[in-house]
């Protein structure tokens, strides 16, 4: 094989590759669509007239994720799957934005924490990866970090429309997930800068409680927690 | 505010959370903190079995530079491949690591070792042959035998041993980084022929480059973004053949061949670095 025959051939792989990325690319900006009109149909629970109307809208949000999946499904057939990891920068970012979502729809209905296998459901995802298409473990914890700082938020918000006892369980809830989190052997990447902001959604959120206790507005919150 | 006392305080939930280790989120989080540490441990082990497969690919390539000053050239030529010999097996530690995962996920772990690998595999193969070593015909040799015991149960005598085939294939990007690595070691390798009176290889090396040079013009930006930064150093390498064959054409017969080597390396490059790619 010639110098210019191995250059043409390796050409060749680059315009393959070239053209995958693009299909993909397309997927996902459909994909970021959808999460975005997620976000602004949930960011409207920090409005004072929204706390009443959390149910009726993770019902809207869940409808919301049925066009996920089928936009999934859609991203899936774009490349051979157990080549996940060589395009996977492509979609991490909206799919840590989709984890959040889950997970703070979860919230919204229950008060705990989504798990994996949950989100991935939500998705229409796999959990492990050599069934498919899957959720990575860091995009998961990466999204349940969102979701703390919307719950820092949240709290603030809370107080503000007049519900003096959410906070309280906001609390106990990020306080089990920071203990949760310090389980963790972090290296020094993304994740672990993200972790780093952690302690200010829970330094937040004890100022939060704080005030609320020592004016006596806040009632003991039940025992055994949050659920 | 840490001293604060009241009631439902969160510290006291936070410290009792850590000693039930049978709540629901703590027990979660363990489980991650294996999958964490286990992708981690193969990360590292890869990274050293790369820095390993560094080291020994750029010992090779001082050896292979040292064959045109030596009496014995096939001596050395073989010691370097009993050296990459040694590198292949390394790569073999890779590919068994490798097994069953995602080797794109990993990939960043090994690719500086590979792409020495290439640039160390691929100056051997030029120097035997005159010629650019394929892509397949350096995946052709990362082939490699495991025998592996197979479980019988119930079998009271000697396990029986399975071979399994264990492959490694370089990424045609891996492969294009170590090729532009290599046009450094050519250049080289054209500048220390000149000082032995070896007036031929420049001529050959020069009609190489070019070609190598041409294939990456070509590619132009569609490679990874490492290639067009290492194209700026190609040219210069180019240019540097480029000026060596003039002057040898020039004034070749004039010069002792003993100061030749002192004329190339005091010519500065014409290239501007400003240049662009097409």
């Amino acid at each position: 094989m010639s110098v210019t025959e191995m250059f043409s051939y390796i050409q060749g792989f680059l315009s393959a590759d070239h053209d995958v990325r693009e299909d993909i690319r397309k997927v996902v900006q459909v994909l970021e669509q959808t999460a975005r009109e997620i976000l602004t149909l949930l960011q409207s629970v920090h409005q004072p007239s929204g706390f009443k109307e959390i149910p009726s809208k993770c019902a809207k949000a869940r409808e919301l994720f049925c066009t996920v999946q089928t936009q999934m499904a859609d991203l899936k057939t774009k490349f051979p799957v157990e080549q996940y990891y060589r395009f996977h920068e492509h979609w991490r970012f909206v799919l840590q934005r989709l984890a959040f979502l889950a997970a703070f729809v979860v919230y919204l209905e229950s008060e705990t924490l989504v798990t994996r296998e949950e989100v991935a459901q939500i998705l229409g995802i796999e959990v492990v990866r050599e069934k498919g298409f899957h959720l990575d473990i860091e995009d998961y914890l990466a999204g349940v970090l969102i979701m703390a700082s919307e719950l820092s938020r949240l709290a603030v918000n809370s107080v503000t429309a007049g519900d003096y006892n959410r906070p309280l369980r906001i609390s106990n809830f990020i306080n089990e997930l920071d203990s949760g989190f310090r389980l963790l052997n972090l290296k020094n990447d993304p994740l672990r800068k993200r972790y780093d902001g952690l302690k200010y959604d829970v330094k937040k959120i004890e100022e939060v409680v704080y005030d609320l206790s020592i004016r006596g507005l806040a009632k003991e919150p039940e025992a055994g927690g949050d659920k | 505010m840490s001293n604060r006392e009241g009631e439902g305080c969160p510290k006291k939930i936070c410290d009792a959370a850590q000693a039930n280790l049978s709540l629901p989120v703590i027990a979660a989080f363990k489980v991650f903190q294996q999958e964490l540490d286990t992708k981690h441990d193969k990360y590292e082990h890869l990274v050293k079995i790369s820095r390993d497969i560094t080291i020994e690919s750029k010992r090779s390539i001082f050896l292979l530079h040292r064959v045109t000053s030596l009496p014995d050239a096939e001596d050395a030529l073989n010691e370097a491949d009993v050296k990459l010999d040694g590198v292949r097996q390394k790569i073999g530690q890779i590919a068994e690591e490798l097994r069953g995962e995602d080797i794109y996920q990993f990939h960043r772990a090994f690719t500086p070792g590979i792409q020495e690998y290439v640039e160390a595999v691929s100056f051997l193969h030029y120097i035997r042959h005159r010629s650019l070593i394929s892509l397949e015909e350096i995946n052709a040799k990362l082939v490699f035998m495991r025998t592996e015991k197979v479980d019988v149960k119930g079998s009271a005598e000697a396990q029986p041993h399975a071979a399994q085939v264990l492959t490694f294939q370089v990424m045609p990007s891996d492969y294009l980084l170590g090729v532009a690595d290599l046009t450094g070691e050519l250049m080289r390798m054209c500048i220390s022929s000149v000082g032995n009176g070896d007036i031929d290889t420049p001529f050959q090396l020069s009609q190489f480059l070019r070609q190598i040079h041409d294939g990456f013009s070509y590619i132009g930006n569609t490679g990874p973004y490492e290639v067009s930064k290492k194209l700026y150093t190609l040219r210069q390498s180019l240019g540097k053949v480029e000026d060596a064959c003039y002057a040898l054409r020039v004034r070749g017969s004039e010069i002792p061949k003993h100061m030749l080597a002192d004329v190339f390396s005091s010519r500065t490059t014409l290239i501007d670095p400003d240049e662009g790619l097409v």
